[in-house]
């Protein structure tokens, strides 16, 4: 699938290559596992350089640090309540693993493991099972009531235990295929108007001139993706907050 | 709005991916080809590395953010607590600074009205003094006074028998002294003079 002359290419970004030479090869470690690592040793990295000083009055990386600490801190404990200060790592590992998974994304020549539907889903199911334990293991049997809410009358029961089983499932796929289709399709947008810049540039004089309208919208479309970047690990981060509240409360 | 970009981003996703596809000519989505074991590879690195990830900012990262935002909420509490202490401390100074002002100026009200207690009795003393003083000397002048007032009456009378002898003398040539003294004598008493 490697670009074939002129044509637009948008996918092959996409695609998984190994690294690591032969040692890579053999244990399938690709070049997205490579940018996870790296995201992983960005958060810390700014978590423990950030905090190194410990500054009564913090600098501008100890800032950072402490922002995202309480921006995740204020999340969870503002949707789940007190009781969901023992999920804050756990939220705060998926919502800045997700972000820097897409920020990393839109250096150039970098692999955006958030675009991968694989990688996206295996973090929903993640936060399915989660959600799931978490909630049998506080209410029980009752748990199974969340699927037909008190009050309902009887008779709906076989319209409304369906819909709520079928929502319930639906959470994982909803909230991988979200934050998939979105760098999906922004990477797509970016490599497509890219690709117009180059196209129309080799096409001589006039085309140059042209190619000023899709480098326009390519230096708009960059600062969108920055703002997706961080919108999605946010909703991401959410969702999952808004899951465990019901795990933890039923409704 | 920002569901609004979820909701065309979606479908842009949708879109966009079959319009390349063509225009790439063959081939689908490299997140689809399931058959790629990297696909799949991926995945079980991906559980490791954010397991790790998971385990590094749950027991390293944050708390030791935590513990600095602590040690700041800490230092923040103390200052205020000694704020609060030296508010106090300095409420207390004012309060006593206030009583003491208030002691003062009752005491010095008190020193003044008992000075002037003080000097209005001796005034009064010394006027009374004054007084009986001056009311003696009035006693004595007024007695002055009578002895003067009878001595000059005395003299009056002499004077008025003298008038009158000479006057009856040069009336009718001679004039017995007594006879004009008794005159004189009825006469002063009938006008209240005696």
């Amino acid at each position: 699938m490697a670009a074939e002359g002129k044509a637009i290419d948008a996918l092959s970004q996409f695609e998984l290559s190994p690294v690591l030479g032969m040692v890579g090869q053999a244990v399938g470690f690709s070049q997205a596992n490579l940018f996870m690592v790296i995201a992983v040793l960005l958060t810390m990295g700014l978590l423990v350089y950030g905090m190194r000083q410990r500054a009564i009055v913090p600098g501008r990386l100890q800032s950072l640090a402490e922002t995202s600490y309480e921006f995740v801190h204020e999340l969870v404990t503002g949707q789940v309540g007190d009781e969901g200060k023992r999920f804050f790592p756990f939220v705060f590992a998926l919502f800045m693993f997700v972000l820097f998974g897409n920020l990393l994304g839109m250096l150039p020549y970098a692999f955006t493991f958030t675009s991968h539907i694989a990688v996206t889903f295996a973090l929903a199911v993640i936060v399915f099972v989660l959600i799931t334990v978490v909630a049998i293991s506080i209410h029980g049997m009752h748990f199974f009531s969340y699927f037909f809410p008190e009050g309902a009358p009887k008779i709906l029961a076989p319209l409304i235990i369906p819909i709520e089983v079928i929502s319930y499932f639906s959470r994982p796929v909803s909230l991988s295929v979200r934050l998939f289709a979105n760098m999906v399709a922004g990477h797509v947008m970016l490599k497509v108007f890219a690709t117009f810049v180059v196209l129309m540039g080799s096409a001589g004089a006039v085309g140059i001139f042209g190619a000023v309208a899709p480098l326009a919208v390519n230096v708009a479309l960059v600062g969108f993706e920055f703002l997706v970047a961080f919108l999605q690990a946010y909703v991401f981060a959410i969702l999952t907050s808004i899951y465990l509240h019901d795990a933890v409360h039923l409704h | 709005m920002i569901s609004l970009w979820i909701r065309i981003s979606a479908g842009a996703a949708m879109l966009l991916p079959s319009f390349a596809w063509a225009a790439g000519g063959g081939g689908g989505m490299p997140q689809l080809e399931f058959g790629n074991p990297l696909v799949i590879a991926q995945v079980v690195w991906m559980l490791l590395i954010f397991a790790a990830l998971y385990w590094l900012v749950k027991n390293k990262g944050l708390p030791l953010v935590e513990s600095v935002l602590e040690a700041r909420r800490a230092r923040i509490q103390g200052d205020l607590e000694a704020a609060r202490s030296a508010k106090a401390n300095a409420d207390a100074a004012m309060a006593a600074h206030r009583d003491a002002t208030a002691k003062a100026r009752a005491e010095a009200q008190a020193s003044i009205a008992g000075a002037l207690q003080n000097a209005q009795a001796e005034a009064e003393k010394r006027a009374e003094v004054l007084n009986a003083k001056l009311a003696e000397q009035v006693t004595a002048a007024e007695a002055r006074i009578d002895v003067a007032r009878g001595a000059a009456m005395g003299a009056l009378r002499d004077v008025a028998t003298d008038t009158a002898e000479a006057l009856v003398q040069k009336l009718i040539g001679a004039a017995d002294r007594g006879a004009v003294g008794a005159a004189v004598g009825r006469e002063m008493a009938a006008r209240g003079r005696a």
